[in-house]
């Protein structure tokens, strides 16, 4: 694709244009009529440039633009979106607003499901949910052509935040009980907000010395702007959430002690999938072989793509091989990239097909000149005399006889193996649990992962303590654990509300 | 943020800071470190050992060695200062008993994390002899602290200035050698120092820790940047550790790891050399 197309000005004339004659009409829009709607294509920065720098990629639509996308709606009787959305968000209603250039309307009717609308708008992955199953997509029997749910829920929550008017939820009057939130991100944002509108006293207690999970430390500023997660934060903070950084749960303080020692009357566990996955493969402890969490740490948190002014160092790269095919995987490759490599591969076992990024983000990636080597796997990585890396065996894959479920998967091709000359490996195959919690918390059940296992309503096998997000899912997604926050801070406010 | 109560030059490039930490002075054990960061925007995170901790002042005890860019700006910051983050207790505490001969082997600014090591294993009944090694006289810290609670304390230099002019390892080899055999020896110190410690102390099967200072960023485990190869398997330095077996630690790699960013962190220093050199030409005239 090239980039004309999301050429900003040329969008937005193209919109106002097309906006104009639909209003000039007499008649109202029939199905047929919005079926004819192009879908609108996403202003953004162009490929050459923004590899060179950090800023966000996808720019969003026009308010015009996001009018003409709404009116492709068709208002489906049975809703299909809104069951293919985790936290079933009224779809068809907030689209509604915005086609009819209410977008306050819009706004209030999404955050009564979602609290982080401007998050999952972005990086939510809409074409495996909500528009999957959207009937205008299903009719034209391709998925792209979906109503653009995911980009009209974006455009909704920066119109608000644009305006500046956004409120701080009410609080209710003080209850004297006090809940103990752990981790920063996503699940714990939800449930620090929604426990303290019951006005219950809330404490979020980060290990990092920034709160925001892995909407900070691992999603780059190109595709989440950090001021968007700040801005969630302060909302938490006016609330009156207290929010402690630099306070590592089971070291600085036991789970079980926040509750005995310092009277939290429930915790939620938030802490996330952060322990990295290796290959076990030879030559991984070379230098200049990172885990994804490890790069994309030391770039954003610690903002090392400022080079000059960051005391955290990067690696310099020249040639880069990022291990996955995952959205961790294209933020590494992408990353690099822009850190000044001139030479990015992404190696995965699989197809495109099976590639569990967004296809965003694939897109994009593909773009800015990251290669795809598909269907090879490494082998070992190999190291120069002062134990850096060289380069890397990679051996190549072919699609073998369907398997049981009827998926080809890939198998080696013997002899295939060849070498690349890389200096950089990046290790982005997944996340595990972190074993901190559990290794210094008495009583707390987990499965044969390491994941806290809870009931339906995200408590624990620990009385007053529940958890959710990816500490319970695995690595998932945003709005999963966004969804299951929710749950957890219902549980939370009706234990607290039947205690005395 | 935490506030810094008293500051106190040891040596040349030696440090100790007595820090406001309530918390972790009432958590922390013996083997625990902390991580700080001396100022908010963009600075670095690393990794210091708690030397010593007071639960009833609510303060720790940091001691460090200026290397590079981080513990330079530490060591400019004053009494009354704050330190804009500071987080622990981190790693796993020592493993301590009464196991009957413990040596603690202090190499440079690696006794002050041994102290609290050496202090634990005293009050656990042990029989306990330091070994204190440095390149010279200057630069032995520590030396009061420690000779009130060893039964024993070996001093050695490379020049002789005080103490046998020796290196750690050789008053090491004769321990394993002689009636008082260790039980256990802890060498703490420049990587290389601990890599020949171990070596020393393998032919007696002398059980030997080591506690390794890889770079860290987070210190919770979640960037695997401190891994090291440790019998064949990779560990985290800021999880499993810091302490490890010092006959199955990978040290070549592991010191090469630690060179990852000598030339930038080089670079770092030298601006910061040279805007310091500015900034004093400037208030001299
Ligand atoms: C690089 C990357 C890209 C991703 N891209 C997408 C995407 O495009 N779309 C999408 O939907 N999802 C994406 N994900 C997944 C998504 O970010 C996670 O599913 C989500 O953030 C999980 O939220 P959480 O609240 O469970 O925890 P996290 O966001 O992981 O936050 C956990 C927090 O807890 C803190 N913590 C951990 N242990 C302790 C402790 N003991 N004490 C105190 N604090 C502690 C951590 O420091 C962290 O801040 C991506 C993940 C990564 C790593
Ligand atoms: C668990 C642990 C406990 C530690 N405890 C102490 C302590 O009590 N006192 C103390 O003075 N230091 C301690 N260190 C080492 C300390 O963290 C480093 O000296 C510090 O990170 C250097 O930062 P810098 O920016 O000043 O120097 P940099 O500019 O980062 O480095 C300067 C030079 O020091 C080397 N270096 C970098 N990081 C380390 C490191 N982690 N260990 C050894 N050399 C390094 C570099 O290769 C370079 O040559 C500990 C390290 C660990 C992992
Ligand atoms: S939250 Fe995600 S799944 Fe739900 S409507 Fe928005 S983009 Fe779709
Ligand atoms: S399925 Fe698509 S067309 Fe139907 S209501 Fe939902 S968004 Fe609109
Ligand atoms: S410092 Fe990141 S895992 Fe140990």
């Amino acid at each position: 694709m090239s980039h004309e197309m999301t050429d900003p000005e040329t969008l937005a004339a193209n919109a106002r244009e097309k906006l104009e004659s639909i209003r000039s009409r007499e008649a109202p829009l029939t199905t047929r009529d919005r079926r004819a709607i192009e879908r609108q294509e996403m202003p953004s920065q162009a490929p050459e440039v923004r590899r060179s720098n950090m800023c966000e990629v996808a720019l969003g639509l026009t308010p015009e633009q996001a009018q003409i996308e709404a009116m492709r709606c068709i208002q489906c009787k049975n809703q299909p979106c809104v069951e293919g959305c985790p936290v079933r968000i009224d779809i068809p209603g907030f689209i509604k607003q915005i086609a009819e250039g209410n977008f306050q309307g819009a706004i209030d009717i999404i955050k009564q499901n979602s609290l982080l609308p401007a998050v999952c708008g972005r990086v939510c992955p809409q074409e495996e949910q909500c528009q999957a199953v959207c009937t205008v997509g299903k009719m034209a029997k391709d998925v792209d052509k979906a109503v653009s749910i995911g980009r009209l829920e974006r455009f909704a929550a920066d119109w608000e935040r644009e305006q500046g008017t956004f409120e701080v939820p009410e609080v209710k009057p003080a209850t004297g009980k006090k809940v103990a939130v752990i981790g920063s991100g996503p699940a714990s944002i939800t449930v620090a907000a929604d426990v303290r509108r019951e006005g219950h006293q809330v404490t979020v207690f980060e290990a990092f010395h920034r709160p925001g999970g892995v909407m900070i430390y691992g999603i780059p500023e190109f595709r989440l702007p950090k001021s968007i997660v700040d801005l969630e934060i302060q909302t938490l903070t006016k609330m009156g959430v207290e929010i402690k950084t630099d306070f590592v749960v089971g070291r600085t303080r036991k789970l079980t002690d926040l509750m005995k020692k310092d009277g939290y009357d429930a915790v939620f566990v938030g802490t996330g999938a952060g322990l990295p996955k290796f290959m076990n493969v030879e030559g991984e402890n070379l230098v200049g072989v990172f885990s994804a969490n490890e790069y994309l740490t030391r770039s954003n948190l610690m903002k090392a793509y400022e080079k000059e002014l960051a005391d955290t160092p990067i690696y310099p790269s020249r040639k880069v091989a990022v291990l996955g095919g995952g959205n961790v995987a294209m933020d590494s490759a992408r990353t690099a990239l822009r850190l000044g490599a001139q030479e990015v591969h992404i190696i995965y076992r699989r197809t495109m097909n099976e590639m569990p990024a967004r296809v965003e983000e694939v897109h994009h990636a593909q773009e800015e000149g990251v290669v795809f080597d598909l269907l090879q796997n490494p082998v070992r990585i190999l190291g120069d005399d002062h134990g850096c890396v060289k380069a890397i065996e990679v051996q190549r894959f072919e699609l073998g006889e369907p398997d049981a479920s009827g998926r080809r998967s890939p198998v080696p091709i013997p002899g295939s193996e060849f070498m690349m000359e890389v200096d950089t490996v990046i290790v982005a195959i997944g996340n595990e649990s972190n074993p901190l919690i559990r290794q210094t918390t008495d009583g707390l059940t987990v499965n044969k992962r390491g994941n806290i296992i809870v009931d339906d309503n995200c408590k624990t096998s620990i009385d007053g303590v529940y958890a959710g997000g990816d500490i319970v899912l695995g690595a998932a997604t945003v709005i999963l654990a966004m969804g299951e926050g929710r749950r957890a801070a219902a549980a939370i406010n009706e234990m607290l509300a039947s205690k005395a | 943020m935490p506030l810094i109560l008293e500051k106190k030059q040891l040596s040349a490039d030696v440090f100790r800071l007595r820090v406001q930490a309530p918390l972790i002075a009432e958590e922390r054990k013996a083997g625990q470190f902390i991580i700080l960061q001396v100022n908010d925007g963009f600075g670095e995170r690393i990794p210091l050992t708690i030397a010593d901790a007071d639960p009833a002042e609510g303060s720790i005890t940091l001691i460090f060695q200026r290397v590079g860019k981080t513990t330079r700006l530490l060591s400019e910051l004053n009494e009354g200062d704050n330190i804009a983050h500071l987080v622990g207790p981190l790693g796993k505490p020592t493993h301590v008993e009464k196991v009957g001969h413990v040596v603690v082997v202090g190499g440079g600014i690696g006794v002050a994390p041994s102290y609290p090591i050496a202090q634990a294993m005293k009050q656990a009944g042990n029989k306990l002899t330091v070994i204190m090694g440095a390149r010279n006289k200057d630069l032995i810290i520590m030396e009061d602290e420690m000779r009130a609670i060893a039964d024993d304390l070996i001093i050695c230099t490379d020049d002789g200035s005080v103490g046998r002019k020796a290196l750690v390892t050789e008053p090491l080899k004769e321990l394993c050698e002689s009636a008082e055999k260790p039980d256990l020896v802890i060498a703490i110190g420049p990587p290389i120092m601990m890599k020949f410690c171990a070596k020393t102390t393998e032919p007696y099967a002398v059980h030997t820790l080591v506690s390794l200072n890889t770079i860290m960023v987070d210190g919770t485990g979640m960037c695997g940047g401190c891994r090291v190869n440790v019998g064949g398997e990779v560990r985290f330095v800021c999880v499993d550790g810091p302490e490890f077996d010092g006959h199955k630690v990978d040290f070549d790699n592991m010191m090469s790891r630690l060179k990852s960013y000598k030339e930038q962190e080089h670079s770092k220093s030298c601006k910061l050399d040279a805007a310091i050199k500015a900034k004093e030409a400037e208030m001299a005239q």
